[in-house]
């Protein structure tokens, strides 16, 4: 099988003796056999710590939940700095997570869950952070401080925590650079390996927001500027 | 310099640095991998706690006892088993998103007597692992990833700090600190491709321990779980069997008690596969249906690495190493014995496993240890303390042979397919002596190894190389102290002493000097 890797501005060519293997599988044969340089990110190998997401022709995938086919052609991720060949650098990516304000703020007394509260963020809370979405999101080519799909996502799911003893602080985090930043393009939901749908949480927080009085910017800016009103 | 410096982010990590933050203490927190990346995530099954309507404390401490056949220590695992609830009760305030039924769902595993491993769908270790990052966002604790332990930073049985590799960019930065928690994780990677870990459980942090002076103890025992598929020793979770898989030979014949605990299942499939039987896992028997709802993960698993459909087709598996029971002695407030040093989680010997680990215990070790390492390192370092001394950094990059005559990666497969042979589910006398030998040559010959790659950015080669020096370290305690062990008992099986014997009712407890490996 041949495959071709992406390393720095260049295309290099690989002929892997193996067939029926994981990518990540491949990947490590490379490494192992042929060129010990070749750098990629790799962790459980069963598809739940994020690590190994590549793009495999244009495609985000876990490198470990993929079959690879002759001639395919194996990128990292977008919008983050490429550390070397497939591996790259997840700073500032994670780094919104803290912006978004996406953690729990526990109440003074234990409270009781049901079935259907656990049900109102059980999805959301199944994100690996494998980066899949942040790198298919086209925002970013325009406002690199958008707080992104992922950020957003781990946003709801403790906005919609019933356990949760004020919302307010995550809300508030999410207005600039955040909700209405998304074009609601929908890149970032068939990418998803756990089956999350980032823009529709998007959709959900506006209208949050919308509820707790806050304004999308963009429509005040287009009645001023457009209408003239 | 801070206050505490944790290395490694997995939830025992995690958990420590909660809550020496909370204690007032200046927190870093260092992990080879980004934190959500850790083993943690691949826990599945669940976290123990007393919390059902029938269910003691008395009666989980006493499963983990019967459990540990004699090796771990009472009043630990009365802490651990009792701190259990309120583990629990935090873990649900600060937001981890349990299944629910009446309360937190429930679910049996093996060894236990009630219905008791807490869990969140088949992620319960990836859910509490994200919520406690999260947590650490809240705390605003400083979190530096992509670091590699090479060294801790030791003067006169004290610890300052350590050194850390930083892979992005292959320097070598010293960071001070007035005391150090471990929360490396374990060492089940020395079986390379025979064990269902993280590719980073590769025991950097208790061969550095064991450099810097600390004792470390019962590395003999590992535990080995029945249910690996047999191309890739990816984990088929025991749910399977507790939904009522069978195990079955060549010959479509069940042979074992599916349900007892994982070191008699391990043992019985190896006699079985001694007598030249393939085994594999059967769960045909149960409806479409129910797989798809119950085991997704497994279907996907079988599908992708074994090419098989498991509705329709046996499932080809192999016991793997799964969980190291030794680890770093620690006492009961995870101190180690060089002074400042603290232990937690996977690396530590918490004495509460002892010889057989139960199901869904080592989620809850993690929460509950890691919350007093962070008190007691925090309370430590409040101490009136003399500043610590300068020392010049280790340059470990400019002393790697970067012409190396012997290629690491085959010694590293070579060592696991030994180890799996001779120090696995079975061990005897002369097996564990071609091992010990093998690891002694293959000392020696570290000399004509090194890394081809010289380029300083994101060297994983490197990284993989240096801890493939700590892999042979640690191995050779592990075969070392099965030497010593002239009995069975729970997860170390000797074929020449299958009797367990009350003269080794104590733990195998090791330490090196002059380069040496040494036993108490």
């Amino acid at each position: 099988m041949k495959m071709k890797l992406q390393r720095s501005d260049k295309i290099f060519e690989y002929e892997v003796p193996l067939s029926g293997v994981t990518l990540l599988e491949a990947l490590g044969y490379i490494k192992e056999n042929i060129d010990s340089t070749l750098a990629f990110s790799s962790g459980c190998r069963s598809s739940v710590c994020g690590s190994c997401t590549v793009r495999v022709n244009g495609k985000e995938v876990l490198a470990c939940a993929y079959k690879p086919k002759n001639d395919d052609l194996i990128q990292p991720l977008r919008n983050m700095p490429v550390l070397r060949d497939l591996a790259v650098d997840m700073d500032r990516a994670l780094a919104f997570n803290k912006i978004a304000k996406a953690w729990g703020l526990p109440k003074e007394e234990a409270l009781h869950v049901s079935g259907e509260d656990a049900k109102r963020n059980e999805l959301q809370s199944d994100c690996i952070l494998c980066s899949a979405c942040f790198s298919a999101c086209p925002v970013y080519a325009v406002n690199e401080d958008f707080i992104g799909p992922f950020a957003l996502t781990r946003a709801l799911r403790y906005v919609n925590d019933i356990r949760q003893k004020d919302i307010k602080p995550t809300i508030e985090a999410i207005q600039t650079n955040g909700i209405y930043d998304c074009t609601l393009c929908n890149e970032c939901v068939p990418v998803c390996p756990q089956g999350v749908a980032p823009k529709q949480d998007i959709e959900i927080l506006r209208n949050k927001s919308g509820i707790m009085g806050y304004f999308n910017p963009n429509i005040l800016a287009g009645f001023d500027d457009g209408l003239n009103f | 310099m801070v206050d505490i410096l944790i290395i490694g982010g997995g939830g025992a990590g995690l958990t420590a640095a909660i809550h020496a933050k909370k204690n007032g203490a200046n927190v870093t927190l260092v992990s080879k991998t980004y934190p959500t990346r850790s083993q943690t995530c691949m826990a599945q099954g669940g976290i123990n706690a007393a919390i059902g309507a029938n269910d003691s404390i008395q009666s989980h401490i006493s499963d983990t006892l019967k459990s540990a056949q004699g090796l771990a220590d009472e009043e630990l695992v009365g802490i651990l088993c009792e701190q259990g609830i309120d583990a629990i009760k935090w873990l649900d305030r600060i937001g981890v998103p349990f299944s629910r039924d009446n309360g937190i769902a429930q679910r049996k595993m093996g060894g236990a007597s009630f219905v008791r491993a807490c869990y969140a769908k088949d992620y319960t270790g990836l859910k509490i692992l994200h919520t406690l990052y999260d947590q650490c966002n809240a705390y605003d604790i400083n979190m530096l990833s992509e670091r590699f332990l090479i060294d801790l930073a030791v003067i006169d049985g004290k610890v300052y700090g350590a050194y850390l590799l930083n892979i992005k960019t292959s320097t070598v930065e010293l960071l001070h600190a007035k005391s150090v928690v471990l929360a490396t994780g374990g060492y089940a990677k020395v079986y390379g491709k025979h064990s269902t870990n993280h590719v980073g459980s590769t025991a950097d942090g208790i061969a550095a321990a064991l450099r810097a002076g600390a004792k470390i103890s019962n590395m003999e025992f590992i535990q080995f779980h029945p249910t690996a598929l047999k191309k890739s020793s990816i984990l088929i979770s025991e749910s399977a069997r507790g939904a009522g898989g069978y195990l079955v030979n060549s010959k479509a014949k069940r042979f074992t008690d599916e349900l007892a605990s994982r070191d008699k299942v391990s043992l019985a499939i190896t006699n079985e596969m001694q007598k030249g039987e393939e085994i594999y896992l059967d769960v045909r028997h149960l409806s479409a249906k129910f797989i798809n709802e119950h085991l997704p993960q497994e279907k996907k698993l079988a599908d992708l690495y074994e090419n098989i459909d498991l509705t329709k087709q046996l499932i080809p598996i192999l016991p793997a190493a799964h969980y190291t029971m030794g680890g770093i002695c620690v006492d009961k407030n995870c101190a180690t014995n060089v002074q400042g040093l603290y232990a937690v989680g996977e690396c530590a010997n918490h004495m509460v496993h002892g010889a057989n680990r139960l199901g869904g215990n080592s989620l809850l070790e993690i929460v509950v240890f890691g919350k007093i390492a962070g008190e007691a390192a925090c309370a430590y370092t409040k101490k009136e303390m003399p500043a610590c001394k300068a020392d010049k950094h280790k340059d470990i990059p400019s002393q790697i042979n970067t012409n190396p005559t012997v290629d690491f990666y085959k010694k590293r497969t070579e060592l696991a397919e030994i180890f799996y042979t001779n120090v696995g589910v079975k061990r005897n006398e002369q097996g564990l002596l071609v091992a010990l030998e093998y690891i002694q040559v293959l000392q020696d010959e570290l000399k004509n190894m090194g890394v081809k790659n010289t380029k300083l950015a994101y060297n994983t080669e490197l990284a993989e190389f240096l801890e493939f020096k700590n892999i042979v370290l640690v191995a050779k305690t592990v075969v070392l102290s099965a030497l010593r062990r002239k009995e069975s008992r729970g997860a170390h099986y000797r074929e020449d002493m299958p009797n367990k014997d009350d003269n080794y009712s104590a733990d195998t407890i090791c330490y090196q000097e002059n380069d040496e490996i040494k036993f108490l």
